[in-house]
C-alpha cells in the first residue's frame, strides 16, 4: 500500500488524478478501522493531514466556509453560534479522542447512512465543494448522498470544503442510542428554522439508504406555523410533522434497531426538535 | 497485492545516548519481499526522544508503540477506536493510537503514559489520585484513563462531575472503577486550578 503525502492542495490534486483509487485519509478515524478489522485494504492512502489550508474556515457573505480538515472538536469550539445544528451533531460524534480527529468532510467522504454530520448539513442546505484538476464543482448536499457509503464524488476528486449557510434561525439536533456517547447512531434527526424565507429544513439520518430530507413534512409545517404572529406550536401540527418526518424515511431492520423502532422515534424527535427550535424562536420576540 | 510481512522484525534497541532507534538491518532476510511494498520513512517524537522509522502505512501508531518501540504501557482494547485504552497525545491533543496511521505523525510529538511520571519516577498527581482513589481494579484501561484525564484538566472539562463524565466518555473500564476515576480526575483538576498562576 503506498502512503501518498502532499503539501500542497494543487500536489494532493495532482496525485488523486494520477492515483484515482487513492483512499483520501484525514483523522483515520474511518479509514482505520477498515485496515485494522481487513475489511479493506486501500491501494494508496493519500494523507491530507500536511495540506494546511484545509484545517482553516471562513465566512464568506453568508456562508461559512469550513475546510475539509476541520475537526470535529475544532467545530464546536468555534462554530456553535453560527451552525448550531452542526455543532450539536459534532458533540455527539464518538469521543473527545475521535473528535480531535474526525472531520465533516471525512464523513461525507464516507457517506454512511448513520454519519452524524449529515442531518444538520441537509437541514441547513449545505454545498460540498469538490475538486480535481479539471476544476471546482459544488454539489448540493441533496444531490451528494448517491447510495449506502456511496456519493457523488467522481474517481479524482477530493472534497476541499463544506459551505454551510450561517444558522438565520433555531436550530436542534436528535440522535437515538444505546449510550450518550460512543454511539453509532439509531437514527437521528436534524431542524432547521429558515424564518427569512418561512421555511423549514430537516435532515434524516440512518433511516434510509442515504441521509435525506423530509420534503412533504417540510411544507406542510412551514405552512402550518404562524411566522409573523408566532404563536405556539399547534401540538397536531407537531405530530402531524413527525408522522410525515417517519414518512420520509426507509429503514431496514439490523443490529442497531428494528424499522419499526426507527420510524417511531424519528416522529418523536421531529416533533421535539421542532417544538424546541420554534420555543426559541417565539421566545425571541420582536426587538 | 503482494504479501506483506506487517511486523518484521525491527525490533528497538537501546542506542548508546539512551535514545531510542530502529535497527533497520534486523529486517534482514525480509527485506526483498518490502523491497515491493512500499515503506515510508516517517520522524517524530515519542517522550521527547527523537523516532525515525520506515514504516508500513498500515502500521497503526498504537502497533509502532508497542511492537517496534517497546512501549507496552499503551494499551490495545478493541483496535477500533471504542475503548480509549490506546489513547496518547499527539501534539498535546489526546488521540486512540490505534485508528492513527504511524505515518500519519510525522513531525509531530506523541507522549504516551510514559512520558508522564518525571523522568526521576515520581508520579504525576492524576497518577497518585488514581492510587489513593483505588481508581483501578485490573489496570489495563489506566494508561489510557490517565492520559484521557490529563487532557480532560488541560482542556478545561473537569469543572464538574457531569462534565467529566461527558469528556471521559471515550474511555471504557470493564472493572467498573468509574467512581475511583472520576474521583481521581476531579480532585487533580482542583489542585491544578488552585495552582493557576503559579506557572
Amino acid at each position: 500500500m503506498d502512503f501518498l503525502r502532499p503539501v500542497t492542495w494543487e500536489q494532493a490534486l495532482a496525485y488523486k488524478a494520477e492515483r484515482p483509487e487513492a483512499t483520501p485519509i484525514q483523522g483515520g478515524t474511518d479509514v482505520m478501522v477498515e485496515i485494522n478489522l481487513d475489511k479493506g485494504r486501500p491501494a494508496a492512502l493519500l494523507d491530507l493531514n500536511p495540506v494546511a489550508e484545509l484545517t482553516r474556515w471562513s465566512t464568506e457573505g453568508t456562508e461559512i466556509r469550513v475546510g475539509a480538515g476541520v475537526t470535529y472538536t475544532r467545530l464546536i469550539a468555534e462554530l456553535g453560534p453560527l451552525l448550531p445544528g452542526l455543532a450539536q451533531a459534532s458533540r455527539t460524534v464518538g469521543s473527545p479522542q475521535i473528535r480531535n480527529r474526525g472531520t465533516v468532510a471525512g464523513n461525507l467522504g464516507a457517506a454512511s447512512p448513520a454519519g452524524d454530520a449529515h442531518p444538520p448539513l441537509l437541514a441547513s442546505g449545505a454545498i460540498v465543494e469538490a475538486e480535481s484538476v479539471r476544476g471546482t464543482r459544488m454539489i448540493p448536499i441533496t444531490e451528494f448522498y448517491t447510495g449506502v457509503k456511496r456519493n457523488a464524488l467522481r474517481p479524482d476528486e477530493l472534497i476541499r470544503a463544506v459551505r454551510i449557510p450561517a444558522a438565520a434561525g433555531p436550530q436542534y439536533f436528535s440522535k437515538i442510542g444505546t449510550r450518550n456517547a460512543m454511539v453509532i447512531a439509531v437514527c437521528s434527526f436534524a431542524v432547521a428554522l429558515h424564518p427569512g424565507e418561512r421555511r423549514v429544513g430537516t435532515g434524516i439520518g440512518s433511516a434510509a439508504p442515504t441521509p435525506r430530507r423530509a420534503p412533504e413534512a417540510e411544507e406542510f409545517v412551514a405552512a402550518a406555523l404562524d411566522w409573523e404572529g408566532r404563536s405556539p406550536l399547534d401540538p397536531g401540527a407537531a405530530r402531524r410533522f413527525g408522522e410525515l418526518v417517519a414518512g420520509a424515511a426507509a429503514p431496514i431492520d439490523d443490529v442497531r434497531g428494528r424499522a419499526d423502532y426507527r420510524l417511531h422515534s424519528l416522529a418523536v424527535m421531529a416533533r421535539r426538535t421542532l417544538g424546541w427550535a420554534w420555543n426559541d424562536y417565539t421566545g425571541r420576540g420582536p426587538a | 497485492m503482494t504479501a506483506i510481512v506487517r511486523r518484521s522484525g525491527g525490533n528497538p534497541t537501546n542506542a548508546p545516548d539512551g535514545g531510542l532507534c530502529l535497527a533497520l538491518s534486523d529486517m534482514g532476510s525480509s527485506e526483498a519481499t518490502l523491497s515491493s511494498a512500499i515503506r515510508t520513512e516517517t520522524t517524530f517524537t515519542v517522550n521527547g526522544r527523537r523516532v525515525q522509522m520506515e514504516l508500513d502505512p498500515r502500521e497503526s501508531l498504537l502497533d509502532v508503540l508497542r511492537e517496534r518501540l517497546g512501549l507496552t504501557g499503551t494499551k490495545k482494547g478493541c483496535d477500533h477506536g471504542q475503548c480509549g485504552a490506546c489513547t496518547v497525545h499527539l501534539d498535546g491533543r489526546r488521540i486512540v493510537s490505534c485508528l492513527t496511521p504511524a505515518v500519519q505523525v510525522n513531525g509531530q510529538a506523541v507522549t504516551t503514559i510514559e512520558g508522564v511520571a518525571a523522568p526521576d519516577g515520581t508520579l504525576h498527581p492524576l497518577q497518585e489520585a488514581f492510587i489513593d482513589n483505588d481508581a483501578l481494579q485490573c489496570g489495563y484501561c489506566t494508561p489510557g484513563q490517565v492520559m484521557s484525564g490529563l487532557a480532560c484538566i488541560a482542556e478545561g472539562h473537569a469543572g464538574d462531575d457531569d462534565e467529566i463524565r461527558e469528556y471521559l466518555s471515550g474511555n471504557l473500564c470493564r472493572c467498573g472503577a468509574y467512581a475511583g476515576i472520576l474521583a481521581a480526575v476531579r480532585e487533580t483538576a482542583r489542585r491544578t486550578d488552585s495552582r493557576v498562576g503559579e506557572g
